[in-house]
């Protein structure tokens, strides 16, 4: 397995587990960070899928710079919005399901 | 020469990294957590540091790497005083 | 031995990000996300792309982990920062692994392009820059960055309408206390004049070497950070219109350089190569400026009063 192979393998199961947080946990600020997560798990993938065939490409990586800083303001927004959520209803969680609901 | 002093520094950094780690999860309460920590980071990248200087060209490379070791005792030295100052904080109100 | 320290390197990052869903407490998700974010940066050195481990580094792990720490403390100030018991949740288990299975069957099955493609070699002189990623950045695919610019004034603009009535004239972000004379307020002195040294260094090898508006842009907003949390500087009010000059300074230069551009006969957004140089240089300082004050701005937050439960 090549260093490319293994870093985008590496980005792949990154997505999974930043989906999975973001599916299945309830804390609205963990699942920002796990938005955060499957972010950068698709940069890692993109930048590998940029770096085959021998030189890096620079495309991929500027579209990384502007997604990292994209994804940046964008957690900014959506933190800003869990805390006025809180301030407002006094909770960051989804309630507690009933099981079997 | 050169590679052996790196290996010996780097050597000496490596164990106080390991001794630091074994302190901040073996020690008992928060200050001497941060004791362990500071201690051993500190003195082990210094080392870490130390040997990779032996390695690099131009005196310009030697000045940036002790701008980083600087830099990070200056944050490490904040940043311990702080997490000790929540602590004794936290201690009294108990 | 380098595949070992790849693996190695791998089995980090995959560790701290399961910790970072799975780890008890919204805090200790917080701490494992910064150090994931210091590795990943680490995995960009590792794959040759400086330019990505600098913006990693600095953003991802540096301004996002402060973004969420400050956003912890809020939530402790509401007492909202408890989470329900988590329980695996099989379903959403199976959908994760079978999308990382797709990804990964993608990589393997996918062809290897011949890259990078012969239109950038020969592109690359008439850019005005010699780093290839700040040439991609701010003349060929100047769109993207153009409209990154404003997608942060629009985030900091929608940050802002969170805001309550009360608070509005108030200073952003919370008031901060720091003892006169103390350690927080040395290490506000000390820390600012490197870091804008650093800062401004970064964006200028920007056109030659890694570096940037952006990744120079995230050190200045961290000395703006450091200089509001420990008392140096106070914030400003939103209705100071010299700030608000700076916020939409970047956008507004960037735009006028693709107008000019098209009048001057080549299309919008493309600069013409005898003075490619020149305009990248001056639209890079009014991003700098414009990104440093945005980021800082968005880590601070909408103003808070005092006196708050």
């Amino acid at each position: 397995m090549t260093a490319l192979s293994l870093f985008a393998v590496t980005g792949a199961v990154l997505i999974g587990i930043g989906f999975y947080g973001l599916i299945a946990t309830r804390h609205f600020l963990r699942r920002v960070v796990a938005f955060n997560l499957i972010g950068s798990g698709l940069f890692l993938f993109f930048g590998a899928t940029g770096a085959r065939g021998g030189v890096t490409d620079p495309v991929p990586q500027a579209l990384i710079i502007t997604g990292i800083v994209v994804a940046f303001s964008a957690s900014a927004l959506g933190v800003g919005l869990v805390v006025a959520r809180a301030r407002l209803s006094g909770r960051a969680a989804l309630p507690e399901e009933e099981d079997g609901a | 020469m050169a590679d052996l002093a790196t290996y010996a520094f780097t050597g000496i950094g490596l164990f106080f990294f390991v001794a630091g780690t074994i302190g901040l999860l073996r020690f008992p309460d928060v200050f001497s957590r941060l004791h362990a920590l500071t201690k051993a980071d500190n003195l082990g990248l210094g080392f870490i540091t130390l040997g990779v200087a032996f390695q690099v060209e131009t005196w310009r490379e030697i000045a940036l790497l002790a701008l980083i070791w600087a830099l990070t005792l200056l944050a490490a030295g904040t940043v311990s005083q702080l997490v000790a100052r929540v602590a004794l904080r936290e201690q009294n109100k108990r | 031995m380098t595949l070992a320290f790849n693996a190695a390197l791998c089995a980090l990052i995959l560790a701290a990000a399961l910790a970072t869903i799975l780890g008890r407490g919204i805090f200790r998700s917080i701490m494992f996300f910064i150090v994931y974010g210091l590795l990943m940066a680490v995995a960009w050195v590792r794959l040759d792309v400086v330019d990505v481990a600098l913006a990693e580094a600095a953003i991802g792990a540096g301004l996002t982990g402060v973004l969420f720490l400050a956003a912890f403390g809020r939530l402790v100030r509401e007492g909202a920062e408890a989470e329900p018991p988590r329980r695996i949740n099989p379903p959403a288990a199976v959908a994760c692994v079978g999308l990382t299975a797709a990804l990964t069957w993608a990589w393997f099955s996918l062809p290897i392009p011949e890259r990078p493609g012969p239109q950038l070699a020969e592109a690359l002189p008439r850019a005005g820059v010699e780093n290839p990623v700040t040439a991609v950045l701010l003349n060929f695919r100047a769109w993207d960055t153009l409209l990154e610019s404003i997608v942060l004034l629009a985030a900091l603009i929608g940050l802002w309408m969170l805001t309550r009535e009360d608070d509005w004239r108030n200073r952003l972000g919370l008031p901060q206390h720091v003892r006169p004379g103390g350690v927080m307020s040395g290490f506000g002195r000390v820390l600012p004049p490197v870091g804008l040294l650093v800062g401004v260094y970064l964006a200028y090898v920007g056109a030659d070497r890694p570096g940037g508006a952006f990744q120079g842009g995230t050190v200045l907003a961290a000395v703006g950070l450091v200089a509001a949390m420990t008392g140096l500087v106070r914030p400003p009010r939103i209705s100071a219109p010299g700030w608000r000059a700076v916020l939409v300074a970047g956008p507004l230069v960037f735009l006028v350089a693709g107008l000019a551009g098209a009048l001057l006969g080549t299309n919008f957004l493309t600069l013409p190569a005898p003075v490619a140089g020149g305009a990248i240089f001056v639209i890079e300082v009014a991003l700098l400026l414009s990104v440093a004050v945005t980021l800082t701005f968005l880590v601070l937050g909408p103003p808070e009063g005092e006196n708050r439960r």
